[in-house]
């Protein structure tokens, strides 16, 4: 690894640890009370406790956003493929998702519980559909972004339309589709989460209502990081795909 | 006298649009022989990139003949085209000697060969040692070049080249003009190169296909009797003078 990046690198580590600190101090120096802010460390604390379930929630948790997170990738990606292939659908079908992009997504969950069972695959249902449509409008925006004269020597010899998606469309829109991707992360986790919110009977979000009611501030605090920790490392994994499969001038920052 | 490689008759192109119609090029007949370096000259809206899109069979033309190869030179338009543009527009996520080699992929050439060939015109184009950089990695005049590298690797009988250094500055533009006359007269294909620079036609053309605007049509073609291999000091030549100063009268220019 190049000196620029050890440096990036030791700055990001400085500013997380300088945060926790400063959260840290503010509690001892101004006497917070444990049940409106606990320390850092009184919240790491609760993960000894073990009617807490923490790999229960964790893991369900987990399962929606990833669950929801990959459908949507899935079927994002599909779909602006079929809509690049077929103009006729592309244009029959694009203003109405942007309509039902409109829906306050979140407002769906309680009809998806009606429609659905209670659950764990109810919130990688609601997850989905936040998730969706970032997915959807950036990968079928990349897919519209290609040269015509790229096209026009590809035509030059004949190319097939399945080469020109192959070779020049579908890696060229790679990088809008990986910032959709990223834009989706924060969404994917928020979805899992209101979905505990609204119905479920086990996750780090439904754990969170349940421990507020003893007002348990340590624990819920502990949830929050936890919830947190799923989101980055999901969001880690996109970057690393992204580094992986796009060129570095490629990318869409 | 033999057949040529190029025999354009009478040939007119319209535009339709629902409201209007545009004559892109109202009349053009030319003959081009194997091997020659036709420069078309012009200003913008002559038709001379239309003409071009009509040699590449992108677009249809709407009266007149166009007929390309002769039984020497026999023509096949589904592999016998190379293409340079004004932007190098190489895929960004290939490295030089795969973008080199998209040609071939597309007509699904032997990729040995290919990936061989394509490395023997890296040399040629002087990007020897470029083979695994990105395009990014590279200037704008090495990444042209790899663009000409491209358009050469599917060993194709006619290469159209539209502006093809237009982006470039002045001084690279010059470099780039006499690498052209050298790849060339190394290749041995016949190049049809439009541009706006008048010097530039005439400095590279064994021919010059002056085009003017309103209507689009062939305003005079020419044959260049300058020495080849050409150096930058033809520009001295009292016949360059003339050449230039012909096609700047044509075009209204003195």
């Amino acid at each position: 690894m190049s000196a620029a990046n050890w440096r990036k690198i030791t700055i990001i580590t400085l500013v997380h640890i300088g945060f926790v600190a400063v959260w840290w101090g503010s509690v001892i120096l101004m006497e917070v009370p444990e049940y409106i802010l606990p320390t850092p460390w009184q919240a790491l604390k609760t993960l000894e406790e073990e009617n807490y379930n923490w790999l229960t929630h964790f893991i369900a948790t987990s399962q929606e956003i990833f669950g929801g997170y990959i459908m949507a990738v899935v079927v994002g990606v599909g779909f602006a493929v079929m809509f690049s292939w077929s103009k006729v659908t592309d244009e029959a079908f694009m203003p109405l998702l942007v309509t039902l992009n409109m829906i306050p997504k979140v407002a769906m969950a309680p009809l998806f519980i009606v429609w659905l069972r209670f659950g764990v695959d109810t919130n990688i249902v609601i997850t989905f559909t936040i998730c969706f449509f970032p997915i959807l409008l950036n990968t079928a925006r990349g897919m519209r972004e290609v040269e015509p004269d790229l096209l026009d020597l590809v035509k030059s010899l004949h190319g097939s339309q399945w080469q020109i998606f192959t070779k020049i469309q579908l890696p060229g829109a790679l990088p809008f589709i990986f910032s959709g991707m990223k834009v989706a992360t924060v969404l994917a986790v928020a979805g899992a989460i209101v979905g505990e919110f609204i119905q479920s009977d086990r996750g780090l979000g439904w754990f969170m209502l349940v421990t507020q009611e003893a007002l348990n501030t340590d624990a819920m605090v502990m949830a929050l990081l936890l919830v947190t920790l799923i989101g980055v490392i999901l969001y880690g994994l996109v970057i690393l795909l992204e580094r992986i499969f796009v060129v570095q001038d490629a990318r869409v920052e | 006298m033999e057949t040529p490689f190029i025999s354009l008759k009478n040939v007119r192109k319209v535009y339709r649009t629902r409201d209007i119609e545009f004559e892109a090029i109202s009349s053009v007949s030319l003959d081009i022989s194997n091997g020659e370096l036709v420069c078309l000259v012009g200003p913008s809206g002559c038709g001379k990139s239309t003409l071009l899109r009509i040699l590449a069979g992108l677009h249809p033309h709407d009266d007149g003949d166009v007929l390309i190869g002769n039984s020497e030179f026999p023509f096949d338009p589904t592999k016998d085209i190379g293409m340079v543009f004004q932007q190098p527009l190489l895929l960004k996520w290939r490295r030089i000697l795969e973008n080199v080699q998209l040609p071939a992929e597309i007509l699904g050439l032997p990729m040995k060969a290919a990936r061989e060939r394509a490395k023997d015109l890296l040399n040629m184009v002087g990007l020897d040692g470029f083979e695994d950089k990105y395009p990014y990695e590279l200037s704008g005049g090495m990444q042209q070049r790899a663009a000409i590298a491209r358009a050469l690797v599917h060993d194709p009988k006619l290469i159209l080249m539209d502006e093809p250094f237009g982006a470039l500055d002045a001084m690279t533009r010059e470099k780039m003009n006499l690498e052209l006359l050298d790849i060339w007269q190394k290749s041995q294909k016949t190049i049809i190169f439009v541009t706006h620079g008048i010097q530039e036609a005439v400095f590279l053309g064994t021919h010059v296909a002056v085009m003017s605007p309103s209507p689009a049509r062939l305003a005079d073609y020419f044959e260049v009797d300058l020495p080849h291999p050409r150096k930058l000091d033809i520009k001295t030549h009292e016949n360059f003078g003339v050449y230039t100063r012909r096609i700047y009268d044509l075009l209204g220019m003195d």
